[in-house]
């Protein structure tokens, strides 16, 4: 035809509301506000507990068991070492655990004195207190106490007095809320600017945006609900779609390793527990005579009824937590293995420096190749959570029993 | 074990924005996407089952089109052929008309010129008998004394006459 090709249009994209522009524009600004706040303070409390950083990075070689002991030899190990200028060793296990862990502050770079990052809000329940909110720069990094809490070596608030039995409900906006977050926005965007430009076209061929988020859409309701579901498929297909978008979203963003990426959202046990209970709740408020039948009434001689309904009943719950390990163990592990791989420069560079430049082609070489296989995992999982999902529920509504 | 324990706030607010994501996606995504990806299928269906019948219908009215064509060549032969009989009809009937008054003009004709002739010969041999009796009055006249030369003459006259 006599047209010429056009360049994917993204223009619908950006410009159907110019509200949503500026929303995104201030949630940034307001983001790397809080940091240069959170920057004043660290820069503040830092100088302030000098000694007592270098302290604790000296002697945790060991991840996490070293802790206690690195309080309780605080004085010793001090006199020892002389200086806060003495070498600090470098300590992979805590470093990574740091990594993959939730936490009060979202770290952007730097170590110790130099580090910077955002401090983000606590928000703690207490029935004597009722709700706290407060700073995490109010910790210093788990060096001070504030209003009575601190933050233990595992980054999780305590009472500052160790006599305190009183439950606290932390609800703290943390890492992993704020990235879980932006994930969701940016997930609410693309999918609510995906259908208002359906809108605008309507009955016309998709074009450019649409033609990357489209195939997947298809995907997911042709390749996974539909073999599985059947003729239901539509009830549950908005289900199925948020819940890879959701996982697929996220796990890209923990992929990326500055600011609003970098979080292990998928690989956090909570994050994947609620998801698979959504799961279980689908699958069991949706499940018919004929599933309740399988797990109750099987088709199995009356005496084997001892073995065969305990088996079931353990099935369905093991389907959804299945699904929570499945998710939580991928991810994790693979942020683990790159920043394993990394690590191995700074381990070798501590015994000799020439060694750990030596070292670091090889290591990046095979953190790119670990980056590539992550994505393929970061789709992998997020299909195999929506498949498995699609299954549960296909198994749970299907109308023939054979 | 750290790793493997689910924190409460975590928890709580995946809930919270798990839940509000579904029904905001479900209500503004997913539904009118996924509505408008099946009316454009079903867009597409009908219009490939409507091309199909075009193609079928244009099938049909091409035979149909076909037959009437051999129809109407079939008729314009047949209307030529009794055209071409009538014309010859016409022709023929004209010479046989044509013919027939020729043949009756023929007749008519002979029939005058016999009348005419028989006429004719009727007055000539009035004629004749009137020249020949003033021939036999002259002869007569002439040669009365003569019996024999008489009757010679008038035998003579008698013969050649007949």
């Amino acid at each position: 035809m006599g047209h010429k090709k056009k360049m994917p249009d993204f223009s619908t994209f950006f410009t159907t509301s110019t509200f949503r522009k500026s929303f995104v524009a201030a949630g940034f600004l307001a983001f790397f506000a809080v940091s240069a706040f959170a920057n004043k303070d660290h820069s503040a409390s830092n100088t302030a507990h000098e000694g007592n950083v270098s302290d604790v990075e000296v002697t945790s070689h060991v991840a996490d068991s070293s802790h206690e002991k690195a309080h309780a030899g605080e004085a010793h190990e001090s006199s020892t070492h002389g200086e806060a200028h003495a070498p600090e060793k470098f300590a992979p296990g805590k470093m990574i655990m740091e990594h993959i862990a939730d936490a009060h502050d979202w770290h952007l770079w730097g170590e110790g004195h130099e580090s910077v990052s955002i401090s983000l809000p606590v928000i703690l329940y207490t029935e004597s207190k009722g709700i706290t909110l407060f700073s995490s720069a109010r910790f210093e990094h788990g060096h001070a106490a504030y209003e009575g809490f601190e933050l233990n070596e595992e980054g999780k608030v305590v009472w500052a007095d160790a006599n305190n039995t009183e439950a606290i409900y932390d609800i703290s906006l943390t890492k992993n809320v704020v990235a879980m977050l932006i994930a969701v926005f940016t997930i609410l965007i693309i999918a609510i600017g995906m259908a208002n430009s359906y809108k605008k076209n309507k009955g016309k061929a998709p074009k450019g945006f649409h033609n990357l988020v489209e195939p997947l859409i298809l995907f997911i309701r042709d390749d996974v609900a539909k073999p599985s579901i059947g003729h239901k498929t539509d009830k549950f297909m908005p289900l199925l779609l948020t819940i890879f978008s959701f996982i697929f979203v996220n796990n890209v963003f923990g992929l990326i390793p500055i600011f609003p990426g970098g979080a292990n959202v998928t690989g956090n046990i909570a994050v994947t527990m609620v998801l698979a209970l959504v799961i279980f709740l689908t699958v069991n408020l949706n499940g018919n005579k004929y599933y309740w039948k399988h797990i109750f009434l099987p088709d199995v001689p009356v005496w084997m009824y001892v073995i065969i309904i305990p088996i079931e009943i353990l099935g369905v719950v093991l389907k959804p937590f299945v699904l929570m390990l499945r998710l939580f163990a991928n991810i994790t592990a693979g942020h683990i293995i790159i920043l394993g791989f990394f690590s191995l420069i700074f381990i070798f560079g501590s015994m000799n420096q020439g060694l750990g430049y030596a070292v670091s082609p090889l290591s990046v070489a095979f953190t790119v190749f670990m980056g590539l296989l992550e994505m393929l995992v970061a789709f992998l999982q997020a299909f195999v959570f929506t498949l498995l999902s699609a299954i549960y529920i296909g198994m749970a509504v299907e109308e023939h029993h054979h | 074990m750290q790793l493997v324990t689910p924190a409460i706030g975590l928890v709580f607010w995946m809930l919270v924005t798990f839940t509000l994501l579904l029904v905001i996606l479900k209500k503004f995504a997913w539904k009118p996407i996924l509505e408008s990806i099946r009316d454009r299928e079903q867009t597409i269906e009908d219009s490939l089952s409507l091309a199909e019948k075009t193609k079928a219908d244009m099938i049909r009215l091409q035979g149909e089109n076909e037959s009437l064509l051999a129809e109407a060549r079939k008729e314009r032969d047949a209307l030529l052929k009794e055209a071409r009989e009538m014309r010859d009809k016409i022709v023929g009937d004209a010479k046989a008309v044509a013919d027939e008054e020729a043949k009756k003009l023929m007749t008519r004709a002979q029939d005058e010129i016999e009348k005419q002739k028989a006429a004719a010969i009727d007055e000539l041999k009035r004629e004749v008998s009137v020249l020949s009796v003033q021939i036999a009055e002259k002869l007569m006249q002439q040669q009365l004394e003569n019996n024999q030369a008489q009757q010679a003459i008038i035998e003579k006259q008698l013969s050649q006459l007949n």
